[in-house]
């Protein structure tokens, strides 16, 4: 009896003596493992990924070390609500993703009906325009984005009627819509407005109608795997007409996919390695040390999304997912005292990004910049 | 008009990659009566493979021949032994189930153990492009377009004049009576399902430059070329090529002048109307069975 008593002393001992180091920081990413949208989240991920392992190496945030769970979105909005449901119920610090707008779009509600921010690769105009008050992004939403295209178009390229090209999702549906209307604040015509399905991969009609029309510039707005099979397609059609994009159109993986059929692309690029500043360059060595291939702005993406995290925490100055979202909104972080997020950058009430930006070409399979666009306040 | 041009001359070269795929439905049906839902990515896999090899060290051509010679093995030779023979007893029904479960075991495996991205493909083609009809045409269509009237030539010149094509379609017609005669039936099933996974191992390596290997790409692809082979006529090998250029360029016509949302309804809507009206397809023999 006596041992009986003993050994269940000691087994509540052993439970009650829990260990002497602090909580984690749990985050739940929910992506684009798998679909169309694969080299999406593979890279939003794989950037994530390198933030855990150099924050948690440097003593986590605020002493508390960070673990994070991806789950596969399959580039289906449906999939992605259902991930993010079920990541939501383990009360995660921080929901991470997705990075496809109507991904977003549909997970949104949920994120923000739990209270937990939402830190996502999004660029779609309406995802901050639904008064969400837990929702970030980690690039330029395409308000904010496709004024600068309107304008390069019209000043610089020189275009006065231009072909718009679009994916017919929520983030081709966007950019479209926007890009229209600062194509009509601008005196621009629209020589032709075509729609393509997601996951497309035959192009020959889209481009012989571009061609037909009388564009003497084509808008291309698409994601990274039909952007490279359409540049292909530009290509074996020999059509000249210049080719203008906004970060999709030129990304890393799409120049790799779509070889020289890419040269001479260009776009308005908001985060892009191979950006003449200096942690930029560090980061890819660092990814590229660690994954064996150059990022393209959805690594940079994930990145950030984690050190967003980090800085919020840090402005708390203590581990609160209530208190997130809140430090987030209206913060401005220099990257000198974040390096983690490798530019200035400022965050607004509606959680949309003003950063520094660049107007890039691709040129023998890099892009080259052409301009640097600065942060405006 | 030039308009028009180009889109049918645009729809001729993604027509004839469809033929290159249907081409493999009809000689496997009309020698074998083996109905294989996982053509498409019968396609997508030689692909994979030779990429796989090529990730060793190898050279691309040395990575091209070892990734052929490794889908003759797996796509002819084990798909023969492993799941045609087995099922085939049962009916042709359950092999078809059983191919289409094949499609989705294979879609998974290259999405798991290779990679869930597009990859790019070396072209074998020269890059550049010739104008026919004041519309230009990369020679990687023109090659893919060649090599696929080519390819049905051959074969239509193989059953019907050689001894041993002759012999194929015996054993497709009548197994019994070919056996009596001295046919070896077993032998010529087995080069039939050979020479299905040479072609197709010679369709990815022309198509998958264009549209990039992808784990996914035989879903499009595998029904553009089912629909295809029964438009032009599934027991006839010619009718893979009038079926594939014909939905080809309906495909095309339909993305110009209806909608890009629905033009993958009108290749579908045209096989109803072949279905009802002329159920052997353009170019196929009338058939008939007693039950």
């Amino acid at each position: 009896m006596k041992s009986v008593l003993a050994a269940g002393a000691a087994l509540l001992a052993a439970a009650f003596a829990a260990p002497a180091f602090a909580q984690d920081i749990e985050l739940a990413d929910v992506a684009e493992l798998s679909g169309g949208g694969a080299t999406v989240g593979t890279n939003w991920k794989n950037g994530i990924d390198l933030a855990v392992e150099e924050i948690n190496a440097a003593g986590g945030i605020l002493g508390h070390r960070i673990v994070v769970t991806h789950a596969d979105s399959q580039s289906n909005p449906g999939v992605a609500r259902a991930q993010v449901q079920k990541a939501l119920d383990s009360n995660p610090y921080v929901l991470l993703g997705p990075g496809y707008s109507g991904s977003v779009k549909v997970t949104a509600p949920l994120a923000a009906e739990a209270g937990v921010a939402q830190i996502m690769g999004g660029e779609a105009a309406e995802l901050t325009r639904m008064g969400d008050k837990f929702l970030f992004r980690t690039s330029f939403g395409q308000q904010s984005s496709m004024p600068k295209v309107a304008k390069y178009m019209a000043e610089d390229m020189k275009a006065k009627n231009v072909a718009i090209v679009w994916v017919n999702n929520d983030f081709g549906k966007g950019g479209r819509d926007t890009i229209t209307k600062e194509f009509d604040k601008r005196g621009v015509k629209v020589a032709a407005d075509i729609s393509t399905e997601a996951g497309q991969a035959d192009f020959a009609a889209d481009v012989a109608k571009v061609k037909a029309s009388d564009a003497d510039a084509a808008f291309v707005y698409l994601n990274e795997e039909e952007s490279a099979r359409i540049l292909k397609e530009f290509k074996r059609q020999g059509a000249t007409l210049p080719l203008m994009g906004e970060t999709t159109l030129v990304g890393q993986k799409v120049i790799e996919l779509a070889g020289d059929a890419a040269n001479g692309a260009r776009a308005h690029v908001g985060l892009t390695t191979d950006a003449p500043v200096e942690s930029v360059r560090a980061f890819r060595n660092r990814f590229v040390k660690k994954y064996n291939y150059v990022p393209d702005h959805n690594g940079i993406k994930g990145y950030l999304a984690v050190y967003m995290v980090k800085a919020a925490t840090e402005k708390m100055g203590k581990v609160d997912p209530k208190g997130v979202a809140d430090a987030l909104h209206g913060l401005t972080i220099k990257a000198a005292d974040q390096p983690g997020l490798l530019m200035d950058v400022t965050f607004d009430e509606n959680g949309d990004i003003d950063r520094e930006g660049f107007l890039v070409e691709v040129e023998n399979g890099k892009q080259v910049i052409k301009q640097i666009l600065p942060k405006l306040q | 008009m030039s308009n028009l041009v180009d889109l049918v001359i645009a729809g001729l070269a993604t027509g004839a990659i469809y033929a290159l795929v249907a081409i493999g439905f009809t000689l496997l049906w009309q020698t074998s009566q083996t109905i294989n839902f996982a053509q498409g990515e019968f396609v997508m896999l030689p692909a994979f493979l030779m990429l796989a090899v090529a990730s060793l060290g190898a050279p691309f051509w040395l990575a091209v021949v070892l990734g052929a010679l490794l889908s003759i093995a797996i796509l002819g030779v084990a798909f023969k032994k492993l799941l045609v023979d087995p099922m085939l007893r049962h009916g042709v029904l359950p092999l078809a189930i059983a191919t289409m479960a094949l499609s989705v075991a294979m879609k998974e495996s290259v999405k798991q153990f290779f990679s869930a991205e597009a990859q790019p493909f070396p072209s074998i083609a020269p890059s550049g492009s010739v104008s026919i009809f004041g519309s230009s045409i990369s020679l990687q269509s023109v090659g893919v377009f060649a090599f696929g009237v080519a390819a049905v030539i051959g074969l239509n010149l193989f059953l019907e004049r050689t001894s041993t094509g002759r012999q194929m379609q015996a054993a497709a017609q009548n197994p019994t009576v070919a056996r009596i005669i001295g046919v070896p039936v077993e032998r010529m099933i087995m080069l039939t399902f050979v020479i299905n996974a040479a072609l197709v191992a010679l369709a990815s390596l022309l198509v998958t430059p264009i549209y990039l290997a992808k784990f996914s790409s035989g879903e499009t692809l595998g029904q553009a070329a089912f629909i295809a082979a029964i438009v032009g006529g599934f027991n006839q090998v010619r009718g893979a090529i009038v079926g594939g250029l014909v939905i080809g360029v309906v495909d095309n016509l339909a993305a110009a002048y209806v909608s890009t949302q629905y033009r993958a309804a009108v290749p579908l809507m045209l096989l109803i109307v072949i279905i009802l009206f002329r159920p052997e397809g353009l170019v196929g023999r009338s058939e008939e069975r007693t039950v």
